[in-house]
């Protein structure tokens, strides 16, 4: 469409026609573009690979990009993760919309067992939560071995706390401790209590800017520990304990899971191989996950 | 830190998700908006307030319906379209398609009143009027066309959730920064910040010169 | 003499005002026939419905004796066969030479053609130098010179000049009014001018027409009507009695 000084004979002399061409091009590649989506799909589809629904904290502590590859190398299945909140990882799995679950929240996976969407649920390996808070610890829990006395303490102290809010593992886990101190959170009525609605790292990035206290995973922690100003107040209490569990979707009530490779990076996990592994992991000189692995698959 | 070809892999996805549904968008919005400045009919003035309300129509609600159709349990789950880049163009295209109508509609009205009658009384038809006036328009159309752009290459709620931020098949320039920031590796997620930037830089130079080409 | 236009009994109305009244008119081929009148009074209304581009309300419009209704299948041929050039040069965002090769375009005729005969337009307005120029860097007068040509070029048997030469500067007004004259005699077309200048109409017409209170009032030739009128509204018209 270009309007330089060529010459009068040799230019088409009229534009009014150039939309319609314009357009037509347009749709040319528009079609083009979306039949090589649509095959890129296909192919896609058709490469062996599994969908896991995880929770965000075993993307970010980067267990699953290490174990992922390592998978594919000993199998030949790719993995491919999509790395949500723990509801909403078990809600995708309810769906059908993936081949097996990754989480850390019994009291969830329960019922969805019983509603029988999981073929089998294996234990994998487990972290600890930690109570983490500023060098001042207000509420007076350092050293502390029971997680409940120390949310007591900061309930009676009114010492600033961050939740997740998030309906994680980690979330769960905290609320079930302040159903054992006997508090309900109200954000809305508590000022020293609030809610970031975010992942880990970001609610550990708040907590330690804001001098609060916060229940955090290990992994998570030990990733982020030397660039937050946070304590290591609370751990060692069995209760604190934080368990991941694996599970296969049902087939028989989702028909289009992949039930051969779930079942596949299932036993994988939990066979010496993958429980080899899992222990081999490290961040920053931490190993972030104890194997206890079973085979219920 | 960063793996450069996976770096590579995610702009080529970004241009290929969010291209395709501006491309979409132009070939749908356009003559859409062009038909409905141009023609008179009944709920006209509904239709066009309803194409600039979607310009507010939060993508991540977009993403959140898109997700719901597209699962398993979903009416359209047979397609297999959640989590692939299909999926996220499908959900991109659901909002750029009114922003590219709406965009046209405005630049065509504007042409509308000032030369109708001026084509009518050269002998133009209805049909010849209305590729006159798309092409007397066009340097509004072609903002339009910049605006969708704009808005697919930018937003991360649509593509996030149906796309599910998959490494290696479904990750963008904008999720990949959300996951650096939730992991808090600020740096990295600042560098693909800028890495998008220069991107929508680019191509907005390229549009914005083809712009002034036709332009006369 | 054969009949080129005319208006039978013409009403119309605009958001419930009657702007005309019953309106009648017989413009023979070939003739320039002014229409003169106070601001408002439906001049422009008058030249919209001749040119097809509205409906009368009652009445009937006519060419060369058969009555044409917009929207018929007659209707897009005769609009064809007539161009009108509005007071403000509405050109299109393009070249001078694409601005008059437009209503070529629009009828099919081919490239060659096209070139031949916009070229030629534009020689006959003065403006072969500019073709390749976008038509908005021009001046008004000048974009009003390539407005003419992208009507004359089309060698309609009815032209219709609303305003046309209101604020140009004296040189185009001649000029364009110089272009009417010779299009009229090169082609013996029809010219309906519709101007609120009285020397213009003058100059121009054969026979003008006294728009008033939705009627004409008097159509007289042009001599007879500036010097000799018969109505006292034409009278005080032209004395300028009436505020105009």
């Amino acid at each position: 469409m270009g309007r330089g000084s060529s010459s009068l004979e040799n230019r088409s002399p009229l534009p009014w026609p150039g939309f319609i061409t314009t357009w037509r091009a347009a749709l040319v590649v528009t079609v083009i573009l979306v039949f090589a989506g649509l095959a890129v799909t296909v192919q896609s589809h058709a490469d062996t690979h599994l969908v896991l629904a995880a929770t965000t904290d075993v993307r970010d502590s980067g267990l699953l990009d290490y174990l992922g590859p390592l998978f594919q190398i000993d199998t030949g299945i790719q993995v491919r993760y999509v790395a949500v909140g723990t509801g909403q990882a078990l809600d995708i799995a309810r769906r059908g919309d993936a081949d097996m679950v990754l989480t850390h929240a019994p009291s969830l996976e329960l019922p969805f067992m019983a509603e029988g969407h999981g073929l089998c649920r294996s234990p994998l390996m487990y972290n600890r939560f930690l109570i983490v808070g500023p060098a001042s610890d207000p509420g007076h829990i350092r050293g502390l071995t029971n997680a409940t006395e120390a949310f007591r303490r900061i309930w009676q102290t009114n010492s600033t706390f961050y939740s997740r809010g998030d309906e994680s593992g980690t979330n769960v886990k905290e609320l079930q401790i302040w159903a054992r101190v006997g508090y309900t959170p109200s954000p809305q009525n508590d000022s020293w209590y609030n809610e970031t609605g975010q992942g880990m790292a970001a609610t550990l990035t708040i907590a330690s800017e804001k001098a609060g206290y916060t229940l955090t995973d290990e992994a998570t922690f030990y990733t982020l520990a030397s660039a937050l100003p946070l304590d290591l107040l609370v751990s060692g209490d069995p209760f604190l304990a934080n368990h991941y569990h694996v599970i296969v979707v049902n087939p028989a009530v989702h028909p289009t899971v992949n039930e051969d490779a779930a079942l596949s990076f299932a036993h994988w996990l939990v066979s010496e191989r993958g429980q080899g592994l899992i222990g081999d992991y490290e961040v920053a000189g931490h190993q972030l996950y104890t194997p206890e692995g079973q085979d219920r698959c | 830190m960063i793996d450069w070809s996976a770096v590579a892999q995610i702009v080529a996805l970004t241009l290929l998700v969010a291209g395709t549904s501006t491309l979409i968008g132009a070939v749908l919005g356009v003559p859409a908006g062009a038909f409905v400045a141009l023609k008179k009919f009944r709920g006209r003035n509904f239709v066009r307030t309803l194409a600039f309300t979607f310009y507010g129509f939060p993508p991540v609600l977009a993403g959140l319906l898109v997700y719901l159709v597209l699962s398993r349990s979903g009416p359209l789950g047979f397609l297999g379209w959640l989590f692939t880049p299909i999926g996220m163009i499908v959900a991109q295209s659901l909002l750029v398609v009114p922003i590219v109508m709406g965009v046209t509609i405005s630049a065509v009205m504007a042409v509308e009143k000032r030369l109708h009658d001026t084509a009518l009384t050269l002998g133009a038809d209805e049909r010849q009027w209305r590729a006159t006036a798309i092409h007397e328009a066009r340097i509004g159309v072609l903002t339009a066309v910049m605006v969708g752009f704009g808005r697919a290459v930018s937003e991360v709620g649509a593509v996030l959730i149906v796309g599910g931020n998959i490494a290696g098949q479904t990750r963008v320039l904008t999720t990949v920064i959300v996951l650096e920031t939730s992991a808090a590796h600020y740096l990295e997620a600042t560098i693909f910040g800028v890495i998008l930037f220069i991107l929508a830089f680019a191509i907005f130079a390229v549009l914005q010169r083809l712009q002034r080409e036709g332009a006369v | 003499m054969t009949i080129s236009l005319a208006l039978r009994g013409v009403q119309k109305r605009y958001a419930g005002k009657e702007v005309l009244r019953g309106v009648d008119a017989e413009i023979p081929a070939g003739e320039i026939f002014g229409v003169v009148g106070p601001s408002g009074v439906g001049k422009t209304t008058v030249l919209r419905l001749l040119d097809l581009l509205e409906t009368p309300d009652a009445g009937e419009i006519h060419y060369r004796g058969r009555a044409v209704r917009r929207g018929s299948l007659e209707s897009l041929e005769q609009r064809r066969r007539m161009a009108m050039i509005m007071q403000n040069p509405t050109t299109f965002r393009a070249t001078v030479f694409e601005n008059v090769a437009y209503g070529l375009w629009l009828r099919g005729v081919s490239e060659e053609d096209i070139r031949g005969r916009a070229f030629a337009a534009l020689d006959f307005v003065g403006l072969l130098e500019r073709a390749q120029e976008p038509a908005a860097q021009l001046s008004g007068g000048e974009q009003q010179r390539v407005a003419f040509a992208r009507a004359a070029v089309l060698r309609p048997e009815v032209l219709f000049l609303d305003e046309f030469t209101s604020n140009l500067d004296p040189a185009n007004v001649r000029l364009l009014e110089e272009a009417t004259k010779r299009y009229r005699k090169e082609t013996g077309a029809t010219v309906v001018i519709v101007t609120h200048n009285l020397f213009q109409a003058k100059r121009l017409a054969d026979r003008v027409g006294l728009l008033l209170d939705g009627r004409f009032i008097e159509v007289a030739p042009t001599h007879t009507f500036f010097e000799n009128p018969s109505r006292p509204e034409t009278r005080a018209f032209l004395s300028g009695e009436m505020a105009y």
